[in-house]
């Protein structure tokens, strides 16, 4: 399987205090891969570090040849503004960018594209509603309708089933599994350990370092659950600057 | 007095009259769309930081070369730009927000200017700076508001995908394009040539005033962008003419007179606009059944 993704001893992180630390490893092209740790284990942060927004203090990330444009994010915490009169099918249609760009016309065969896109979401007949109008999950149903749209090779969605309800859940990890049979490489942030367990191949266990990292079934084992339950949250102040170089944990 | 008397007359019998007419078109068409921007992005109060941080520009201008068009301009112009740009730029390259960035860099270039201004006072022009005249307009002038009009419009076509993402959804932008940055900045530099157009017009202290006043009425009525600049450019125009016929029967200053009208107008939209309007809130039609 050729490599999609690689990591250098990529340390992230905030005002010099390592979010993700000394991270080293490589995720195949066409992987499905959960990310699972506890809150502030830094898998948004690797998310970011991955798209690009943010910049690795120390270690590099390679996209495989994947340009940084060809990934679809899915963040947490969206600073969408959704007091903006923009109607859902306009707001879908911006997931063809890649496409259109600045004059690009949406014609029919785009038109059918976004049609298609929110039938795969379950939003069809919300086309002409205002953004501000949907209900949290219908939201997120949305936003999984423009990841579809931008067709990227990699895909990174931080928790996405959050907040969402079981039949929501269902259908969005369904497009989950879609993109996986076609072979794209799906990152996901996740919480529930038996989705996990179930639907995802590959686990990445992080509590700012890896923990764990590999098969479902060997990486989610209570010891290591337990091990990335004990990582410290709060950054310490008076830490001094880190000089290990060499990764604390090879995966 | 007849009808056309006081609605027409005053523009087929006065040059001044029609140069005004002309001038305040000319500015809605630039200013509607991008107040309508400005109002979506939360940038409304940033506008008018931005319309008195040109004011020192243009005193350094006059301090140079007297009550002249072009230097003037320029100085608007360039203290306008750095503004806009050094704040942006502070905004993107730190965790400080936009808001706050703009509001240093204007509060200094304001107190700049107050002292240069003090070097070599001149009450009557400085009036002239601060409130304008639309009834004054001559020849170079009005160009200047023709061509910051047309520049206006053809760069928010060529910006105007980007812009609207950006404005709904940055990250998304960021993540898909490079245009991010070059639309926010380009769109901040569409504000200060629209407020400078409005500085020559209406001065600095009501310049932003055709531009805040009509998106804020246009959001009373239209639920999606398009449908607001077409309705903000429309009120722009009819405050702007209303205002200059107010202006010319009652003696009225010609600048207050205009926003005084979309200020009407606004009064009007905010009481009974078909979308969020008072009355209509207080009046609602039944509910449907699904």
């Amino acid at each position: 399987m050729p490599v999609q993704l690689q990591f250098r001893d990529v340390t992230l992180g905030y005002d010099r205090h390592p979010a993700v630390h000394h991270l080293s490893g490589e995720i195949g092209a066409g992987a499905l891969l959960a990310v699972v740790g506890p809150n502030g284990a830094g898998k948004s942060t690797l998310f970011r570090g991955i798209i690009g927004v943010l910049k690795p203090l120390t270690g590099s990330i390679s996209l495989g040849g994947v340009d940084i444009r060809d990934i679809a994010y899915l963040p947490q915490v969206t600073d969408i503004d959704r007091s903006f009169p923009i109607s859902v099918f306009d707001f879908v249609g911006t997931g063809l960018w890649r496409a259109t760009g600045f004059f690009g016309g949406i014609g029919k065969a785009q038109r059918e594209q976004i049609d298609r896109a929110l039938l795969a979401v379950g939003l069809t007949g919300f086309e002409n509603r205002n953004i501000g109008t949907l209900s949290g999950g219908q939201f997120q149903r949305l936003l999984f309708a423009r990841v579809l749209l931008q067709d990227a090779r990699l895909i990174v969605l931080d928790e996405p089933f959050n907040a969402i309800d079981f039949r929501t859940a269902a259908d969005l990890l369904a497009l989950v599994k879609r993109w996986h049979a076609e072979g794209r490489t799906v990152l996901a942030a996740l919480h529930d350990m038996d989705l996990v367990r179930t639907h995802f191949p590959e686990t990445l266990l992080l509590a700012r370092e890896a923990v764990a990292w590999g098969a479902t079934a060997q990486a989610l084992t209570s010891e290591h659950l337990e091990e990335a339950r004990r990582m410290c949250e709060a950054f310490d102040d008076s830490a001094a600057a880190c000089v290990a170089d060499i990764p604390q944990r090879a995966a | 007095m007849s009808f056309q008397a006081v609605l027409i007359a005053p523009f087929t019998e006065f040059e001044f009259m029609r140069r005004a007419l002309a001038a305040v078109v000319a500015l809605s068409l630039g200013g509607a769309p991008i107040g309508v921007f400005l109002m979506l992005r939360r940038m409304s109060l940033i506008g008018d930081a931005m319309a008195h941080a040109i004011l020192p520009g243009a005193a350094i201008g006059f301090l140079l070369s007297g009550l002249n068009l072009f230097a003037m301009t320029a100085g608007g112009l360039v203290a306008g730009f750095a503004v806009a740009l050094l704040a942006g730029v502070v905004a993107r390259s730190t965790g400080l927000k936009e808001d706050t960035s703009i509001a240093t860099f204007y509060l200094t270039s304001l107190a700049l200017g107050v002292t240069i201004v003090s070097i070599k006072g001149s009450n009557i022009d400085l009036l002239h700076v601060l409130f304008g005249n639309i009834l004054a307009m001559d020849d170079q002038t009005l160009l200047l508001v023709a061509i910051n009009a047309t520049i206006t419009m053809l760069v928010l076509a060529v910006i105007y995908r980007p812009l609207v993402i950006e404005s709904v959804d940055p990250l998304f932008l960021r993540t898909v394009s490079g245009a991010s940055a070059p639309a926010h900045l380009m769109f901040l530099a569409l504000v200060v040539i629209n407020l400078v157009s409005g500085f020559q017009a209406l001065g600095t202290l009501l310049a932003v005033g055709l531009m805040i006043l009509p998106a804020g009425i246009s959001r009373f009525w239209s639920r999606d962008v398009t449908g607001m600049i077409c309705i903000a450019a429309l009120s722009a125009i009819v405050s702007g003419y209303a205002g200059l016929v107010l202006s010319f029967q009652t003696h009225v200053p010609s600048g207050p007179a205009i926003i005084l009208v979309a200020a009407l107008l606004y009064l009007g939209s905010v009481l009974f606009g078909r979308s969020g309007g008072v009355v209509r809130q207080m009046f609602p039609a039944p509910h449907l059944e699904a």
